[in-house]
């Protein structure tokens, strides 16, 4: 009898909770749908859907929760801003654009769930989205099967040339490669390679190995951990003991914190032992400690501190917007720039159309932060330009050396004789 | 008499209920969109493993937080047949980054479709035989069991990464798009494999509720409340778990299976510790010991977490985190039990008049 009293209490909350949840869902599926006349479910509706009146939808597809959140969510932030500043100016094809956001969740089948939601229900023009190349190679099936179109901004391990994705962060030869050339000639012949074990170090590293073997390099040693490790002590020591003139570095995340804190501990400064690193930018600065890492190298096509007049509209327009204690980097420029490019594109297109965006993208130029940036309609990549620079005391870098001019994107590094038979059958 | 009349009374409404429910699902592809079907067919093939863990916790009290194992590796056998077709007799691609130039001998098993069907089932299956033969028959039990399970977790997602060069590492299987040739994303594909797992969904509660009304299925529940009386009685408690635990794995493989050809991909992020801990939270929200409170609680999260995420994609974990919240402290008996005492409540307020004896109403309080 007790127990059924108590119960009738307890019913009169839970059906209350209930009725709150399923209030919150039902206002949630409606706030959905109100801001555009919302998507037909009939799946043959034609592509144009995506501009209904005076909208034009884009989709944002990065991790918002889950590992992948610190870095992904900066990408996005430049991302939002971009439209807003498109919007500002009066839109595209005299439209608004409407971001529809999709968390990945740091999932990779999330991506891929994701991005098909993004085309199929909200039929979107376009999606920026990914930061992982396991995220990217998860979407890729989605945007190729419903002819979407993904703008991919993070540097990668190339390759890979999909006719539905636009690649605007660098691939191997506009980083890796020059990195490796710069480092034999300034830097001494005994290289240590370093890395997560992934897709991206793993295929690095093959590449580098082919490069040293043909100009005169040593490999000192090559040692992959699993991505999130974070005990570096021995790693150190066979380092130490291998002597090499450089460390290449190609850890991802949490290991990069814990690789140079422990180097630190060991009481090896930058100049016992230098380190070059493809995916150590300024936010990564700040969570590892401008004092840990100064001195050290890194290879990319922006920094903060790249010096255009372009970039300094950018940066203050990111810190006016998000705080001054925030930093730009590479991927969040990409990610910035690909927005003005898709947009460029279809206003050269005069629509939304994702066959005439991808004519209309041929050759496109734009004045980046990064400075001058190119479509090269054969791959879908972005000539950029290479630059190596060293971090300073205050948590930003001094660049070391430039490429000059934007570098042509080469994803299977076809025009380097010794890079033969590294990519057949891709 | 009287009593007998409402029994089949509640019956017919119970059987009107699956009728509806099965109706519902036959009838899904004409008013669902392509994605949302496609949705769907996956949230069917979670309840399939959804099931198979409700008959191993539900019914036998065993709590295993590893089924995103069994699940994984009927994803992966299938994923592996896939892939070999989408190479077109060529090194699948990421072998090729791995420095690979010959196919590994496993993995030359999965050419044919039978044959990746028939270990999708048998290596999850074997692979619980192994971890069930060796707990079970030395009466680990309770929580140490469990245990093992998150350590064979944390195992299996280790050496799946690690070994990218034969397991494409933490990128996982994807990148193919045919079946016996025809395209998985044509939409008449979809709505065959849709059919295809609510089949399958239909035939594992069947052949589940036929097992727990057997004898077999009595064993199970007395197991799960005396295992010590069962032994006395001259069963062999160890047999009856390692069945149920070997079935409950095959289940999972079957819906990893199905889950690769909805969505195309399989990682080992879905092998790993939170999708294991997802699965039980399903079972445990729809209602334990109830089947179909399995397959609802599967089928009603994954619709929470794709509508929480579609409408709030900046907050919708914190949505997610109160529904468990909610569920646990105020629906220990799970959705299903939510039903049956606010029915049993129902009835009880018509007869409380007519005077009904005590021991009715309190016969669904027990847990």
């Amino acid at each position: 009898m007790r127990e059924i009293k108590s119960k009738g209490k307890r019913h009169v909350i839970v059906t209350g909770l209930l009725a709150a949840v399923s209030l919150a869902l039902v206002l949630g599926g409606c706030a959905q749908n109100s801001p555009a006349a919302s998507p037909s479910a009939s799946p043959a509706s034609g592509a144009s859907s995506s501009e209904s009146g005076s909208e034009i939808k884009v989709g944002i597809l990065h991790s918002l929760s889950g590992t992948m959140a610190i870095s992904e969510v900066s990408v996005k932030d430049a991302e939002m801003m971009a439209i807003e500043e498109i919007n500002a100016k009066g839109g595209v094809l005299g439209k608004k654009l409407v971001p529809v956001t999709e968390d990945g969740a740091s999932d990779w089948p999330t991506f891929a769930e994701k991005a098909r939601k993004l085309l199929s229900e909200d039929k979107v023009a376009t999606v920026f989205g990914g930061w992982t190349s396991s995220s990217r190679k998860a979407m890729l099936p989605v945007f190729e099967e419903l002819n979407g179109l993904l703008w991919y901004p993070v540097q990668y391990e190339g390759l890979e040339s999909s006719p539905n994705i636009f690649y605007t962060g660098a691939t191997t030869n506009q980083q890796i490669v020059p990195a490796v050339d710069w480092l034999l000639e300034n830097r001494g012949k005994k290289v240590y390679l370093l890395g997560s074990d992934y897709v991206f170090p793993r295929t690095a590293n093959k590449i580098i190995k082919a490069q040293l073997e043909a100009k005169g390099g040593e490999l000192a040693g090559e040692e992959y951990t699993p991505l999130g490790h974070t005990d570096y002590t021995t790693i150190i020591s066979k380092i130490m003991a291998a002597k090499p003139d450089i460390v290449f570095n190609t850890l991802n995340g949490d290991s990069n914190v814990a690789f140079f804190k422990q180097l630190k501990d060991a009481g090896i400064s930058s100049a016992d032992l230098t380190t070059l690193s493809v995916s150590v930018a300024e936010e990564e600065i700040r969570g590892i400690g401008a004092d840990v890492l100064a001195g050290h190298l890194a290879a990319w096509n922006y920094y903060q501190t790249t010096d255009t007049p372009e970039n300094k509209a950018f940066v203050e327009a990111y810190k006016g917007k998000y705080g001054a204690d925030r930093v730009t980097a590479d991927p969040i420029e990409a990610g910035y720039a690909a927005v003005y490019l898709w947009a460029a594109a279809v206003e050269k297109a005069g629509s939304t159309d994702v066959d005439k965006v991808k004519e209309a993208a041929k050759e496109l130029e734009w004045a980046a932060p990064e400075g001058k940036v190119k479509i090269d309609g054969e791959t879908q990549h972005l000539y950029k330009t290479v630059r190596i620079a060293e971090v300073q005391a205050d948590g930003q870098f001094k660049e070391l050396w430039n490429s000059g001019e934007p570098v042509k994107p080469d994803p299977y590094l076809k025009s380097y004789t010794w890079a033969a038979g590294l990519s057949s059958g891709s | 008499m009287k009593v007998l009349q409402r029994a089949s009374a509640s019956r017919y409404g119970l059987a009107t209920a699956y009728l509806l429910a099965a109706a519902l699902l036959a009838a899904a592809p004409l008013f669902t969109s392509d994605f949302r079907l496609n949705l769907l067919a996956k949230f069917l093939a979670f309840a399939i493993a959804a099931v198979g863990l409700d008959l191993l916790w539900g019914y036998t009290g065993i709590l295993s937080l590893g089924h995103g194992v069994f699940f994984g590796l009927g994803g992966y056998a299938m994923a592996m047949h896939l892939k070999l077709q989408a190479s077109g007799g060529k090194l699948p691609d990421f072998m090729e980054w791995s420095g690979l130039s010959k196919l590994p001998w496993f993995w030359t098993l999965f050419q044919s479709f039978g044959m990746s069907v028939i270990l999708g089932i048998a290596i999850p299956s074997l692979v619980a035989l192994f971890l069930g033969y060796f707990t079970f028959r030395n009466r680990i039990r309770g929580v140490y069991f469990t245990i093992l399970t998150q350590a064979l977790v944390v195992i299996s997602v280790t050496l799946i990464t690690g070994q990218q060069a034969f397991t494409g590492g933490t990128n996982g299987i994807t990148g193919y798009g045919e079946l016996f040739g025809y395209s998985l994303a044509a939409p008449e594909m979809k709505i065959a494999l849709y059919y295809v797992t609510a089949a399958v969904l239909v035939v594992v509660l069947l052949l589940s509720r036929f097992l727990v009304k057997s004898r077999f299925g009595k064993v199970l529940r007395a197991v799960r409340d005396g295992e010590n009386r069962v032994r006395f009685l001259g069963y062999n408690p160890a047999k009856f778990q390692m069945a149920v635990f070997v079935l409950s794995a095959a289940f999972s493989g079957i819906a990893g299976m199905l889950f690769v050809l909805h969505v195309g991909i399989i990682s080992p992020s879905m092998m790993g510790i939170v999708p294991s801990i997802e699965m039980v939270l399903w079972v445990a929200i729809g209602g334990r010991g109830t089947l179909i409170g399995a397959a609802l609680g599967a089928l009603l999260m994954n619709g929470a977490k794709s509508v929480f995420s579609e409408t709030y994609p900046e907050i919708w974990l914190f949505f997610m985190g109160a529904l468990f919240i909610v569920t646990t402290v105020f629906l220990p008996r799970g959705i299903v039990g939510l039903v049956a005492d606010g029915w049993h409540r129902l009835r009880l307020l018509g007869r409380r008049r007519k005077g009904v004896p005590e021991h009715e109403r309190s016969r669904y309080s027990a847990v």
